[in-house]
């Protein structure tokens, strides 16, 4: 049977991509965030998935406001990077894993979360720069990825607690697949920031490093925070972190916290990264 | 439903794209949509207000983008997603059009960034600064 395996929590900041395509590692600005995950490469080599499910927003590129799908569960056997107005990101296409996609799709809608399936469908670097980040710069992705976008654009987003109960859905579906497969799921976006406005910048250090402590010790607590406090405490922008919610309610209760990082700043962004490891 | 809209309203610098917003700024954000076509954005390039034309969005909305006033595009209904495509296709990173918006050099936006960014006390509420 498919089992999960680990879940992984990272940003995802476009300028993390930028400064990986345009070998601006070894910068001193950018030194320290490819620094955190140097860990989580080998680690990642050491416990490479079969599968990623990867929970994560789209930034008007696949999504305009004609459709927006609160929950979309991608069933392609493919995705392409998207042109997010600068040209592509230079990074592999995205090997999906239909079978497991539809077969997802199918139990969490049984189980009454209404996802959308897409079956074609561009990711943008909320998708890719966690990849880059965890797999580096290969020539092909060293795994299958599932998207799964969530809508944290238009208002209203889904609750927290919406985000991880569809994480249960998502492991009792996983769990009832028959082939043997490894799966981790990875929860994307945040930490603290936000984009928009003369608020624009904010970061917050005390609400990021509980929300790290709560994902291991009290995720229930995490699932009832409001929309608003997201949005007061975290900025605009951080209203992304409920997509974390998904990726822990896919784990094991006693899923055990291995590694973390935390960095201000990735540009405008406090970048935030777990690995939270499933018993065996 | 009002009182979950209206909380998000005491946050100051802030606009929470709801339902009025996106019915406000539909037709600006799809503009802004556009943009990712390479070809559309050399339309817009060669000859904005033309470019702008095509798309029935309110003159202010139109106004605001030809200024890239990205305050007053946010208040008019566009959403920062969208209206990064705008700052994508004027080749500026999302910290020059940051600056932009808090109205400070884009060095001193940086700066403010690695010092630890702007810190929530006294900015989570309009009713209660010192909050």
């Amino acid at each position: 049977m498919a089992r999960i395996t680990a879940g992984v929590t990272t940003s995802h900041v476009p300028a993390i991509g930028a400064a990986l395509d345009l070998g601006k590692t070894a910068d001193p600005y950018w030194q320290p965030v490819f620094k955190g995950y140097e860990f989580s490469k080998r680690w990642i080599a050491e416990h490479m998935p079969d599968v990623v499910v990867l929970v994560y927003n789209d930034h008007a590129s696949a999504f305009s406001l004609e459709l927006i799908p609160t929950f979309a569960i991608g069933c392609a056997d493919s995705f392409a990077p998207a042109d997010e107005g600068w040209g592509p990101r230079p990074v592999p296409v995205v090997q999906g894993h239909p079978e497991l996609a539809w077969h997802i799709a199918q139990s969490t809608i049984l189980d009454e979360f209404d996802m959308t399936i897409v079956n074609r469908m561009d990711v943008d670097h909320g998708l890719t720069v966690p990849l880059s980040l965890m797999f580096g710069q290969p020539a092909a992705w060293p795994c299958r990825v599932i998207p799964l976008a969530v809508n944290v654009v238009q208002y209203p987003p889904p609750t927290g607690n919406r985000c991880y109960n569809l994480g249960h859905a998502i492991r009792k579906a996983v769990e009832s697949y028959p082939e043997d497969l490894k799966v981790m799921v990875w929860g994307t976006g945040g930490m603290s920031h936000q984009l928009q406005g003369p608020r624009a910048g904010l970061i917050n250090r005390e609400f990021d490093t509980a929300f790290l402590d709560g994902l291991t010790s009290d995720p229930e607590g995490l699932a009832r925070i409001p929309h608003v406090d997201y949005v007061r405490e975290a900025g605009s922008e951080g209203i992304e972190l409920v997509m974390w919610l998904i990726m822990r309610g896919a784990l094991s209760r006693n899923a055990r916290e291995i590694h973390r990082f935390y960095h201000v700043p990735a540009s405008n962004t406090a970048v935030g990264h777990l690995i939270l490891e499933n018993p065996p | 439903m009002t009182s979950y809209n209206e909380a998000f309203k005491d946050i100051p610098g802030t606009v929470v794209f709801d339902a009025t917003q996106s019915r406000l700024g539909y037709h600006l954000n799809m503009f802004c949509m556009s943009l990712m076509k390479a070809d559309n954005r050399a339309a817009f390039k060669a000859d904005e207000r033309a470019y702008l034309a095509r798309f029935p969005m309110t003159e202010a909305q139109r106004d605001a983008v030809l200024a890239r006033d990205y305050n007053r595009m946010i208040a008019l209904g566009g959403n920062i997603y969208f209206l990064a495509k705008i700052g994508a296709s004027d080749g500026f990173s999302f910290q020059n059009l940051a600056s932009k918006m808090t109205g400070v050099a884009e060095e001193d936006y940086r700066a403010m960034m690695i010092a630890g960014g702007r810190p929530a006390q006294g900015n989570r509420s309009r009713t209660d600064p010192a909050r």
